[in-house]
């Protein structure tokens, strides 16, 4: 058994979210909320994380700075897009600017619909992507064995 | 039991080796419970509930289940480097070796833990690292007065001595402990000294000086601010030995209560201030503790 399901120490990315889902994803730090009873930190490093949790839409600015985030976060790692606008690209879809959800460039394992995402929603889709995270792992390991 | 037939035995039987084999096996366990209790009171404090008890090893054991991204071939070898010299920091102090060289190992490993974030390109880890050399100029010479208090009263650098000297030290330096106190706070990375390296959050430089480490390295360095935390115990037990040992062990963990108090009521200040202040501290109530011993003769 691993420990990454008792310590998911996760990086906050704000895409080009109206700051509707950041600020509830914040909430998830109050006292209210506390994911730290979960073992939860919000690093704001992406060497140090488990969970990349984005919020608001891809746009071609934002793109290659995802993409970096990403590719520095030590493996086994999950994505988990918070709110519409990062699951599909939400009203901005159309956007001449916008390309879409964040699938579009990088793979996500959680998507966490709403406008905006609740609190409740969010500590659901992070522990969701938990059991994604020690599915990965697992595999990880089952390939360092062959 | 009296702590001086403790050690009294210990000499006599020459079993200081198997107490250094102690702290070095249980010298992790302690302070990461107690770091687990430091985020359970920090918790408390800021009306949150907080995580398990054994949540810093739950952490470091996920660290050790993933991948290290080295960035390059040194990061590792200071890294190691850095837990070595710790971990013989702790061990020779609690085998009763001078204290002076123990000092001097403390700092060999901290320039171990400065030099593998020096060694990376990222921004954050070298303006953390240049921080903690600040740091390392603040509290050095707290440290180095409090020796020369120690020889003072007691006549000796050696931990067992001076316990077995049975003199109130807290009595005779309490100017040298309230300096102490004042540069344990960033000892313990505590706000609002916490420049370099915060446990808390995310700060204006990301994670400081351990930004660049990741998973494994990570991890190491957590063990070994355990292994040094459980050390500045020592040094803190070391004012109020002369008391019973129990209640001077309440008041170690009394003073660890005081600090996280202080982190939580404090927000962090600019380098500035730190350096001024730790060194003003350090002269007036250090120093002036010291003159103070000499004018009046005080044995």
């Amino acid at each position: 058994m691993s420990f990454l399901k008792k310590s998911p120490w996760l990086i906050h990315y704000d895409g080009s979210s109206c700051n509707g889902c950041d600020i509830e994803v914040l909430a998830c730090l109050t006292p209210v909320y506390d994911i730290e009873r979960f073992g939860i930190i919000n690093t704001g490093n992406p060497k140090h994380a488990d969970i990349f949790l984005i919020t608001g839409s891809i746009n071609h600015q934002n793109e290659p700075i995802v993409k970096n985030i990403y590719n520095q976060m030590p493996n086994p790692k999950v994505v988990v897009a918070v709110g519409i606008c990062a699951t599909s690209g939400g009203i901005f879809a159309e956007c001449y600017n916008v390309k879409g959800g964040v699938d579009k460039v990088i793979p996500v394992d959680v998507y966490v619909p709403g406008c905006a995402a609740r609190p409740e929603s969010i500590i659901d889709g992070v522990v969701k992507a938990l059991g994604v995270l020690e599915e990965k792992y697992k595999n990880i390991k089952k390939k360092d064995h062959h | 039991m009296n702590l001086n037939d403790i050690i009294l035995a210990i000499e006599k039987n020459k079993i200081s080796l198997i107490v250094a084999l102690v702290y070095i096996i249980f010298a992790p366990i302690i302070g990461g419970l107690l770091a687990g209790i430091d985020r359970i009171i920090t918790a408390r404090m800021q009306n949150r509930v907080g995580p398990p008890l054994l949540q810093p090893f739950y952490d470091v054991f996920k660290l050790f289940s993933k991948k290290t991204m080295w960035i390059n071939r040194f990061q590792g070898p200071f890294v190691f480097c850095h837990l070595i010299f710790m971990i013989c920091t702790g061990a020779l102090f609690f085998e009763g070796r001078d204290i002076l060289l123990i000092i001097f190992m403390l700092s060999v490993a901290s320039i171990f833990f400065i030099l593998a974030a020096y060694c990376t390109s990222s921004p954050f880890s070298i303006i953390g690292a240049e921080r903690e050399l600040l740091l390392i100029m603040a509290y050095e010479p707290m440290i180095l007065i409090m020796l020369v208090g120690f020889y003072k009263v007691v006549g000796s650098f050696k931990f067992y001595e001076i316990i077995l000297s049975g003199k109130h030290l807290i009595l005779y330096l309490p100017g040298v402990f309230l300096g102490f106190l004042y540069v344990l706070t960033i000892k313990f990375r505590k706000s609002p000294f916490d420049l370099s390296y915060s446990h808390h959050a995310h700060q204006e430089i990301t994670k400081g000086i351990t930004t660049d480490l990741s998973a494994k390295s990570l991890a190491v360095i957590e063990i070994s601010h355990w292994y040094e935390n459980v050390f500045l115990f020592g040094l803190i037990f070391i004012f109020f030995s002369s008391f019973n040992w129990i209640l001077a062990i309440i008041i170690t963990l009394f003073v660890y209560f005081f600090e996280i108090l202080i982190d939580n009521t404090y927000a962090r200040v600019k380098w500035e201030w730190v350096l001024k202040s730790s060194w003003a501290v350090a002269l007036i109530a250090g120093g002036g503790n010291i003159i103070l011993l000499y004018l009046l003769n005080i044995k």
